[in-house]
């Protein structure tokens, strides 16, 4: 445990060296920020080996930051964060490997790319809100960069949008803290300091800034109507950063509505539980039919992601344990089908055929050409439409098991947004990968090689680790489910689920 | 009863098949055929094994694997065979060797052909040897992923199509289905089928479902049957059938129409009537009417077509519907005190599910046959006079034909004998509407045999129509065998299911 926020010092040096050794070679930075990303990944799973699940935050450092305002550096974990940590470092290692065709800039692009992971980090290791709103807008900066730079279309508007919409939300979210910590009284920053600062205020102030702080979370998250910077964003960021960004920053999002906006006001989470859950249904089903219709590969991708996220933002706005429990679980199956998907499209197809749009693919006999992209894209979406064995079905059957108990019919519309994006994930496979080829194409068997670079052993290793992870918690989803259950139990999270009634 | 994991092999030994395989890319085409061949097999050297060691009298569960898997959902790992149970992975073993004898060597990638049917085989086998909602369902779903690629890669033109509409309507079942089992798992917290039928015998599970107000409970119930109206098909989900088994590959097609269909009735027989006896049972009434329905409305179908794969295909509507038939008249009649014919309908539905595996499946393996022979053609008027040309073939077709039209004396006949003495006990009138359908299947198989078999020699049969080969005979004689030999003796595969129908009809009493 105690080696946790090595994490994140540890990935800040790795941007530094890994920019130092960018300007020796392309090739030095990519095994910098390997060796800098399989490092931390390996620490947070040498950490869950030690792990005792317990209610609550297990503090790790806590030491006064700004002692004038109470901030502390306050740094914690609990059954929610490590299995958030153990993502965030598989992700990223894999978002690494499918990023090791980066050749222009690789320093600059690596450094900014650990920079984003340890921000991600600090955030879900933070236990002071304010520290936790450092460490977020730390993750929001790269992405920025990362996607105007190396970015493919678009990628000027799509930075600036995703940009602007991560600055307005976490603008809502720094309001609202400000708002309770200046208005209540709070001695500092702590969750449950400002908790009890809330409770004190009026039952409509109380409503009004838990909307702040949570749509303004909800943003990251990709809530409905606030979704659209997602796929724009995610199209346009190159491979490694569209697998981050989907697998591991959306996360920052929901988890900072878990962490931060539930137990800020629970009066307030009562107040708005049902608007929530029925926009999160709204977007399952309405970011699954816009998926049905995209020309573009990898806009189905990107707004399959708007739709599974609808999944997460309802466990979390039923608010029991059991559908927060799903939340979580669908939180780490997400990051790491996303992440897959996002994969196959950018890397392996679209660097090499130049063209993600499904008439084009159609028109090409991909799984002949590409059988192993093909295989992988079959396998994580078959894990996307929430087939059972893969880390998706726990996930969502825990979700609607606990809705149901709440409502029938959200459960129900959930439902049917599973069987949308079962269609629309058939409708990807089928027309970019097993499209008419046109006669001409080569008879089977033929000798000849194929006209594409063949599949790197990096893309190989990296299409392993994510449907290694995908498989494991799909059969045996206990081993996050007895870290996350008892993480539910902690003071905070109760309060926030009994809506404030004691 | 051994110590060994006997069912878990069962369905595992394929899917080693299939790992296997798919490690040895270098292998030559007819050693990946031998060893999916092989691996095949397994099923029914494991499935007799099970047999001979099989207590004839106990109608309850045997060789059951218990551990616990997932403890914070109470989920089990729980394996369980009974009669039905058995009856099902054996027509799995008999006929997905003669579905990969049946499938052409020569086919595009034969490798990745043999990985998918070697998986398919092995989730058809858990869905009706797992207990667990949980992994029930993983092999219920997982069996479509094989099933959409080999028809998709290796069916016919209109292919890509059909493959998305079977996987999508099945998916659209299943999702209501998922849906059902989430509200009992809310009810109740566990997702055992033997706790939950526990439950629904005495009738515990109705009453915490009634607790939940409004038309939930019926929507519930609904949500379970359209998962498995839609897998039988049962009319009016029928419409992705035909096309689907038209499209698919001979191999395919016997397997769809064999086993997967069984998985339906399976779910009928398993799930639905023994969680919602009382649902069920007010519910019967529309019910039978879509069974007959699909007898009557199949059947006529059927004899509308001019393309034999789709004529075989809607007989198999109609065929299964029988087994509906059957399993709904007796819950019409629940409440009366057991008696022969209830007894007589529920043997019925499950000797014609065995029945129709293996006519259908030797039917479609037929069509198949004339379709190499012929270039792809397969209509109605395309032949004539094939018995001259080719004698066995004419021979062992017309088992398959006789025996799906239920002549005496072949297994066909047995079935359905038994579901019209068991519905006409029951629901006279409905045995009276089915009647029609019989008919009609006399009408269109006669036909068939006819046009095809008989005649002067006309369209494809003119050139040189070669008889059956080694393999084909192979695949073909062992099914006829079988179908004589259970027309005439029955008994050598009732007994199997006996005491498991006994005992469900002297537990026919609404809680």
């Amino acid at each position: 445990m105690s080696l946790l926020p090595w994490t994140i010092y540890l990935t800040l040096a790795g941007a530094a060296l890994s920019l130092a050794a960018g300007r020796r070679s392309a090739r030095a930075a990519r095994w910098v920020a390997l060796a800098t990303t399989s490092a931390a990944w390996a620490l947070t799973l040498f950490a869950a080996a030690g792990f005792v699940p317990s209610p609550g935050l297990q503090t790790i450092v806590d030491v006064p930051w700004i002692a004038s305002m109470g901030v502390h550096y306050h740094l914690a974990a609990d059954g929610i964060s490590l299995t958030l940590l153990v993502l965030t470092g598989l992700a990223s290692t894999a978002a690494v490997l499918f990023s090791w065709n980066i050749e222009s800039d690789a320093g600059e692009f690596f450094a900014l790319f650990l920079t984003l992971v340890a921000g991600v980090f600090g955030v879900f290791l933070s236990a002071d809100a304010l520290l936790f709103f450092v460490f977020y807008e730390i993750a929001i900066v790269p992405k920025y960069f990362l996607i105007a730079r190396w970015g493919s279309t678009n990628r000027e508007y799509g930075a600036m949008k995703l940009a602007l919409y991560s600055f307005a939300g976490s603008a809502m979210v720094l309001a609202g803290l400000l708002w309770v910590y200046a208005a209540g009284g709070s001695p500092g920053f702590a969750f449950g300091e400002l908790a009890q600062a809330a409770s004190g205020l009026p039952h409509s102030s109380q409503i009004a800034l838990f909307a702040l702080v949570f749509f303004g979370f909800a943003t990251l998250a990709g809530i409905f109507p606030l979704h659209t910077w997602a796929p724009t964003g995610h199209v346009a960021a190159p491979t490694g950063a569209s697998m981050l960004l989907a697998g591991v920053v959306m996360k920052l999002g929901a988890y900072g509505c878990l962490r931060v906006a539930l137990p800020l006001s629970p009066v307030g989470f009562a107040f708005w539980q049902g608007p929530i859950a029925w926009l999160a249904v709204i977007g399952i089903i309405y970011a699954g039919l816009v998926a049905l219709t995209q020309q573009d590969l990898k806009f189905v991708v990107g707004y399959s992601s708007v739709s599974h996220m609808g999944f997460v933002l309802l466990g979390i706005a039923v608010g029991t344990a059991q559908a927060v429990s799903g939340a979580v679980l669908q939180m780490f199956s997400h990051g790491v089908i996303a992440g897959l998907l996002f994969a196959v499209v950018g890397r392996m197809v679209y660097d090499r055929t130049h063209t993600r749009m499904l008439e084009d693919l159609r028109a090409k006999p991909m799984y002949r050409l590409l059988p192993f992209a093909a295989t992988v894209f079959v396998v994580a979406g078959i894990a996307s439409m929430g087939l059972p064995g893969f880390s998706g079905f726990p996930a969502e059957l825990t979700i609607l098991v606990g809705t149901w108990k709440a409502s029938h019919l959200w459960a129900l519309l959930a439902a049917v947004g599973a069987l949308i994006s079962a269609a629309f994930t058939l409708r990807a496979i089928q027309l970019a990968f097993f499209g008419t080829p046109s006669p001409a194409a080569a008879p089977a068997g033929s000798n000849e090689a194929p006209p594409f670079p063949p599949i790197t052993p990096a893309e190989v290793a990296g299409a392993a680790l994510l449907i290694g992870a995908t498989v494991l918690i799909g059969l045996k989803p206990d081993l996050l489910l007895d870290w996350i259950n008892p993480a539910l139990h902690s003071p905070l999270l109760q309060a926030a689920f009994k809506g404030g009634t004691p | 009863m051994s110590s060994l994991a006997l069912l878990s092999l069962v369905i595992l030994v394929p899917w080693a098949g299939a790992a296997l395989l798919a490690c040895l890319p270098r292998l030559a085409p007819r050693a990946q055929k031998a060893l999916a061949l092989l691996f095949s097999l397994s099923t029914l050297v494991l499935s007799l094994v099970a047999m001979s060691s099989f207590e004839r009298a106990a109608g309850g569960y045997q060789f059951v694997e218990t551990h616990a898997w997932i403890p914070s959902l109470n989920i089990h790992y729980h394996l369980g065979l009974d009669g039905m149970s058995l009856l099902l992975v054996l027509l799995t073993g008999l006929l997905s060797p003669a579905c990969l004898l049946a499938a052409r060597t020569k086919a595009e990638n034969p490798r990745l052909f043999f990985v998918l049917f070697l998986l398919l085989q092995g989730a058809a086998l858990g869905v009706f040897l797992a207990l667990d909602f949980f992994h029930w369902f993983i092999f219920w779903e997982l069996s479509l992923v094989p099933a959409y690629f080999l028809i998709k890669l290796w069916g016919g033109p209109g292919a890509a199509r059909a493959a998305y509409q079977f996987v999508i309507y099945t998916i659209g079942g299943s999702a209501f289905l998922l849906l059902g089992f989430v509200a009992l798992y809310a009810a109740t917290g566990t997702f055992d089928f033997v706790e939950l039928a526990a439950m629904g015998a005495d009738g515990s599970l109705a009453s915490k479902l009634a607790a939940l107000g409004g038309y939930w409970p019926q929507a519930v119930f609904l949500g379970v049957f359209l998962g498995f109206a839609v897998k039988v098909p049962v009319y009016p989900f029928h419409t992705w059938l035909p096309s689907a088994y038209a499209e698919a590959p001979t191999g395919v097609s016997m397997f769809l129409t064999g086993v997967m269909s069984k998985m339906g009735v399976y779910g009928f027989l398993r799930l639905l009537w023994p969680l919602f006896p009382t649902a069920l049972h007010d519910a019967a009434l529309p019910i039978i009417w879509l069974a007959l329905a699909g007898i009557v409305l199949g059947a006529y179908a059927a004899m509308r077509q001019t393309d034999l794969k789709r004529m075989v295909a809607y007989s198999s509507v109609n065929h299964v519907s029988y087994c509906i038939l059957a399993l709904i008249a007796v819950s019409a009649a629940t409440g009366r005190p057991a008696d022969a014919a209830s007894s007589a309908a529920l043997g019925g539905a499950l000797l014609q599910m065995f029945n129709h595996g293996l006519s259908a499946g030797a039917l479609f393996f037929c069509v198949g046959i004339l379709e190499s022979r012929s270039g792809g053609l397969r209509g109605l008027d395309d032949f004539g006079g094939v018995r001259t040309a080719a004698p066995v073939f004419a021979g062992l077709c017309g088992f398959a034909l006789f025996s799906s039209l239920g002549l005496p004396g072949l297994n066909g006949f047995v079935g359905e004998f038994m579901i019209f003495r068991g519905v006409w006990g029951l629901a006279p009138w409905a045995a009276a509407v089915a009647c029609l359908g019989l008919f009609a299947t006399a009408l269109f198989l006669l036909t068939f045999w006819q046009r095809v078999f008989h005649g002067p020699r006309a369209g494809a049969a003119l050139g040189a129509f070669k008889d059956l080969s080694a393999r084909e005979i192979a695949v073909l004689a062992p099914m006829a065998a079988l179908m004589l030999v259970l027309g005439l003796f029955p008994g050598l595969i009732t007994w199997i299911f006996n005491p498991l129908v006994r005992s469900w009809a002297d537990h026919l009493t609404l809680p």
